[in-house]
């Protein structure tokens, strides 16, 4: 156990350097996100009617942490892809090291970039005015939910990466899932002014589920539940989907792993 | 003999495609073997069964002393393997990427930039340690890869198709230090499509085709076998190839091979100084000036022409007939 924790440090520690080598890779990463706290702040939110007295920018921040966190996806899946076809996962697989360790190193390195992009878009949602209202502690586990998001879909990326083994085909199908899952949910609009057929969607898409929970622990306005689960218990409904994803994601990227890096 | 790597009866199977049909390997302690084969001829499916990269379908196989079935790990801790591509990791400096396979290998922070800055001074990289690895020409790529599968110091060492690519001052430069390691007690198992490659460090050769060894044995126990020394002339002219190949036609008991393109003509050799004499002599009755005149012995080239009906080293599209005049590359006197 001790052997998978030391390789997966080593491993993400690869990451970390790769960062320290070109510094200009963290800008790359920050300033998306960074954009979109600003012009969905700016921009759509002086035309955006929204539930409560935060008006938009604090209706949107949570939509925004968590589309950063689904677009970890694409972040997981291209490096693993890299590696892949560079052949190092062939290097480190031949070494004498924990098996799991290879994937483990690169999902939890893609996870403190994300922190790091989350804590960055946090400073500039505070700026414009963004705030959040129930404590430090109700806060930070709001941002423990987005983050364990980011990780879940860091895992669903090393099973697209390790199942498609092409960055043109991982960027093809990311864009594919990941705009319907970001749009078809309450992230950026609310869905009340919905139509009926449309609002069940997006009541029932698990980025909905945790955008409400983030709102709640943030204290942020969401409007009145619809009466349907995941609009009633949020959190409970964002966790439990997520615990079932990593559940279900984990031993088929395992095995995917085993499989590509058999190949060729 | 201690014997390092030893194969029984390897096979695999990729969907429709027979990639290994039953490969038997012997490989003595510290000595090279040279895996030689046209492209998918099952030489990487080979070394990625025995690096434990692959599970074959059916066979046995032990490395460094342990079973390929039941000893995977300590298999792992005892070779080292060198891909077809240089993995390196390109965003980490050259030394970084010898400290992370240290680390892994659990030598410890010390450890590792210990062994990673004797690698590098060995493999000529000390001036390019701290340099990014995507800012390394091949040949240095190819130089810090061999460095990292030796991070282990593994008694056991795994390359496949190590030069491909690359220049031929570099590939002398890697030749001397895989030289080097054997020369440590280190077990070397060579793939390459270069006939001159296994020629200059191969102590033994296999020859596999569609997944079966075809061939075995050493260098010169192959060159032999496909025949011994032939008498090689070209000329300058057309017209002189047609009369040369008549005058050696006669002398030899074996059919000419003639290449339009460079105007050479080669016969076998039977009668030895004889056979020289009498050619040398009818060529000079014709008024015919050859361009060169030359014995060669039997190119490793030949053997694999001979035995796989393929030209070496540039892969054919198409089967050439064996026998054909496929050049050789080089050319010379022996």
């Amino acid at each position: 156990m001790t052997e998978v924790f030391s390789d997966t440090f080593a491993l993400a520690g690869r990451q970390m350097r790769h960062i320290r080598r070109m510094p200009e890779q963290l800008l790359g990463i920050t300033v998306m996100p960074v954009a979109f706290v600003l012009v969905f702040g700016y921009l759509f939110g002086s035309a955006m009617q929204v539930p409560g007295q935060g008006g938009y920018k604090e209706y949107i921040m949570a939509g925004i942490f968590a589309q950063v966190m689904l677009a970890n996806l694409t972040t997981t899946a291209v490096g693993v892809v890299e590696d892949l076809n560079n052949g190092l996962v062939d290097r480190f697989r031949a070494l004498p090291i924990s098996r799991s360790s290879v994937l483990l190193g690169r999902t939890v390195a893609d996870l403190v970039l994300v922190s790091w992009t989350s804590a960055v878009m946090a400073l500039v949602g505070y700026l414009i005015g963004w705030r959040a209202h129930n404590g430090v502690l109700q806060t930070l586990a709001g941002f423990g939910l987005l983050l364990l998001m980011g990780f879940v879909m860091s895992w669903v990326g090393a099973l697209v990466g390790l199942s498609l083994r092409s960055p043109e085909a991982v960027s093809a199908l990311a864009g594919v899932v990941m705009m319907p899952l970001a749009f078809l949910s309450n992230a950026f609009v609310p869905p009340q002014g919905l139509p009926g057929w449309m609002r069940v969607i997006v009541e029932w898409n698990p980025v909905s589920a945790v955008v409400s929970a983030a709102r709640d622990l943030f204290g942020n306005e969401r409007g009145e539940s619809s009466g349907a689960f995941p609009s009633e218990h949020p959190v409970l409904a964002a966790v439990l989907v997520l615990a079932a994803l990593l559940a279900v994601v984990i031993p088929l990227a395992g095995r995917a792993y085993q499989r590509a890096a058999a190949k060729r | 003999m201690e014997t390092a790597i030893s194969a029984e009866g390897l096979r695999k199977r990729y969907g429709d495609h027979q990639a290994l049909n039953g490969i038997d390997l012997e490989v003595p302690a510290g000595s090279i073997l040279g895996v030689l084969g046209p492209n998918g001829a099952g030489k990487t499916t080979t070394v990625r069964i025995l690096t434990t990269l692959l599970t074959p379908d059916e066979g046995r196989a032990t490395v460094a002393g342990f079973d390929l079935a039941t000893q995977q790990k300590q298999i792992r801790a005892n070779v080292g393997l060198t891909g077809q591509y240089a993995a390196v990791d390109e965003r980490l400096t050259g030394r970084e990427n010898l400290q992370l396979i240290g680390t892994l290998l659990r030598l410890g922070r010390r450890g590792a930039r210990a062994r990673a800055d004797e690698l590098l001074e060995k493999f000529d990289l000390t001036a390019a340690a701290g340099r990014m690895a995507k800012t390394y020409s091949g040949g240095m790529r190819r130089r810090l890869d061999l460095a990292a599968s030796l991070v282990a110091a593994p008694p056991v060492l795994f390359l496949d198709e190590p030069t491909t690519g690359l220049d031929l001052t570099s590939r002398l430069a890697l030749w001397g230090m895989i030289k080097e390691q054997v020369h440590n007690g280190v077990t070397v198992l060579l793939t390459t499509q270069y006939l001159e490659e296994a020629d200059q460090l191969a102590d033994s050769i296999v020859v596999i085709d569609k997944g079966l060894v075809i061939a075995d044995g050493t260098p010169d126990e192959l060159k032999r076998k496909v025949g011994g020394e032939r008498l090689e002339v070209t000329v300058a002219t057309d017209a002189d190839l047609a009369a040369a190949t008549r005058v050696l036609a006669e002398l030899s008991s074996g059919e000419p091979t003639v290449d339009q393109e460079t105007r050479t003509v080669s016969v076998p050799m039977g009668g030895g100084v004889s056979t020289i004499a009498a050619a040398a002599l009818g060529l000079e009755r014709l008024g015919i000036e050859p361009q060169d005149f030359a014995v060669r012995r039997s190119s490793l080239d030949d053997v694999f022409l001979a035995l796989t009906g393929q030209p070496g080293a540039a892969p054919a599209t198409e089967p050439t007939p064996a026998g054909d005049p496929a050049q050789p590359k080089e050319m010379q006197a022996a």
